[in-house]
């Protein structure tokens, strides 16, 4: 019971969903069970904030390297849950103004859309912002024009790089016209249509392939990962 | 104190002095807004209202409906400092990174959690099982004549069964719901990847051979089909590891890499360009938004 059951579980709800995408009298089918997948995947957000409060918990309680660190995390998640969860500073809709709760949950004045607009917006987008530090020093480093490979890949590299921006246009725009593709945001452009897109596709289609093949191997039950490294 | 720290907390030292002495000279960081009264009836002709505060600039701080909004000033100086702390790990991990990443973390999944109950389990679940309910709390647009379905008790089940994960015994229990993940995802995959990853781009590959353009044999284009073509016949070349990559089948596979090579070499531009553009939005909320040493949307022209 313990294996069978999560088996046809899986491959019930794997071959309904193929169903519903084929057999138009399914789709209502499909359409549940997509339901059902946003509630677990909500559910499975809860397990997570309760997770992080057991982990967070137990370093704070052992006095563990860093639990101070753990003690804000903590603070931080429990402050937030609770400010998203009470709509604290949300307005009534107009056309609903006797329904406090019904307003949007992170609308502009509201708990949590301060948090998410001077907290949570900005430092995400300054990790990523980071990256660019992180891929300039990466591949000046790393980028050698050693053999012909890693020549196209770095010549490539700068003629999109200005080929994209006011430089190319700078350096190449007095090309007169029958020179024209050689201007570096038509040679980019070139590049793009002939090289990058075909590229692109055949990566794609690989990963369809290993897509549909990993999904096989879970629908005919080779492949049980929701029983545990130990167990499948 | 060692030197390196005697150094930083002098440069940190000096950093605040001229912050506050230049947040007293100049009011950098704060906002301003302008109220909105804002008058509402309910169905029952109860008479409501409050405030909506929008956004003003401070050159209009003077007009009699714009004021200082305390949390947005305040919002401008935490989104600054978290910027500048999660900036510092350029130089290595430090307390400040440390401090910003276990808040950063901790609203992030708390978000998360919020986001989650109130888009879904209130509408999708909470909604279905108990429709009057949630009607008269949190939802009263929705449908008068919704009925209660009890189907929904099953994801209601399943959800305990996930949350039994938390349990110190029976966590096979929580297998249940992630089978139901893992088989829904797999099929509901299958096919979409199969579609838009396999049969769409095969699809797109098959070009004219020969482009006719107003009656006319067009070279250009011609040239572009084949090479498309060529291109990815190569690059999928490449990937095909059951046949040895030797004769026709070798040179095909080093094209392939070299189609690769070109793709890795346009995606790492677009890369970084993508990232420069982030980092330079936010020099520019540090400079303009916090700093006021730029004003590139004249919203502090005449101060």
């Amino acid at each position: 019971m313990q294996r069978a059951a999560p088996l046809m579980i899986a491959v019930t709800t794997g071959f309904v969903m193929i169903l519903a995408y084929f057999v138009p009298a399914m789709n209502d089918w499909g359409d549940m069970a997509t339901n059902w997948f946003n509630i677990l995947a909500a559910a499975a957000l809860v397990l997570g904030g309760g997770n992080l409060l057991k982990m967070n918990l137990q370093q704070i309680a052992a006095r563990s390297a860093g639990w101070g660190y753990a003690a804000v995390m903590l603070v931080s998640f429990l402050a937030t849950v609770g400010l998203g969860l009470a709509k604290v500073g949300v307005h009534p809709p107009v056309n609903f103004p006797d329904a406090p709760w019904a307003g949007d949950y992170i609308q502009e004045g509201s708990a949590l859309g301060w948090i998410y607009e001077y907290l949570i917006n900005p430092v995400t987008a300054t990790m990523f912002s980071m990256l660019a530090f992180f891929v300039a020093s990466a591949a000046f480093r790393a980028f050698r024009a050693k053999n012909l490979e890693a020549g196209l890949l770095l010549g490539t590299a700068v003629i999109v790089l200005l080929g994209r921006t006011y430089a190319g246009v700078f350096l190449t725009g007095w090309l007169p016209e029958s020179l024209g593709w050689l201007r570096f945001n038509r040679l980019t452009e070139l590049i793009m249509d002939v090289c990058t897109t075909p590229g692109t596709r055949a990566i794609t289609i690989g990963i369809a392939l290993g897509v549909v093949a990993s999904s096989l191997k879970i629908l005919l039950g080779m492949d049980r990962p929701y029983l545990g490294s130990d167990e499948a | 104190m060692n030197r390196n720290t005697v150094v930083w907390v002098v440069v940190f030292g000096l950093g605040a002095a001229g912050l506050a002495w230049r947040a007293a000279g100049t009011g950098m960081g704060s906002q301003y807004v302008r109220a909105i009264e804002v008058h509402a009836a309910s169905k029952t002709g109860q008479q409501f209202t409050w405030t909506r505060y929008d956004d003003a600039f401070p050159k209009d701080r003077g007009q009699p409906d714009v004021a200082l909004s305390t949390p947005r000033t305040l919002g401008v100086w935490v989104a600054a400092l978290m910027t500048l702390g999660a900036f510092s790990f350029l130089f290595g991990d430090n307390p400040l990174f440390k401090l910003t990443q276990a808040i950063v973390i901790g609203t992030s999944a708390g978000f998360a959690v919020c986001v989650g109950f109130w888009s879904t389990v209130v509408p999708m679940l909470m909604g279905r099982l108990h429709p009057e309910f949630v009607r008269s709390w949190a939802a009263p647009g929705m449908p008068p004549d919704q009925q209660t379905e009890w189907i929904a008790l099953v994801p209601l089940a399943l959800c305990l069964m996930l949350l039994w994960r938390l349990a110190p015994w029976g966590g096979w229990i929580s297998r249940w719901p992630l089978a139901f993940f893992i088989g829904l995802t797999a099929g509901l995959r299958l096919v979409t990847f199969f579609k838009a990853d396999f049969v769409d781009q095969v699809a797109n590959t098959i070009l004219p051979l020969a482009v006719m353009a107003d009656g006319r044999f067009d070279p250009w284009a011609t040239l572009k089909n084949l090479a498309v073509l060529a291109a990815v016949l190569a690059t999928l070349a490449y990937f095909l590891f059951s046949v040895e990559h030797a004769g026709a089948m070798g040179r095909a596979a080093r094209l392939g890499i070299c189609v690769l090579m070109i793709t890795f070499g346009a995606s790492f531009s677009l890369t970084v360009m993508g990232r420069i553009s982030m980092l330079a939005a936010r020099l520019q909320f540090l400079f303009d938004d916090w700093l006021w040493l730029i004003d590139p949307l004249n919203r502090r022209t005449g101060l």
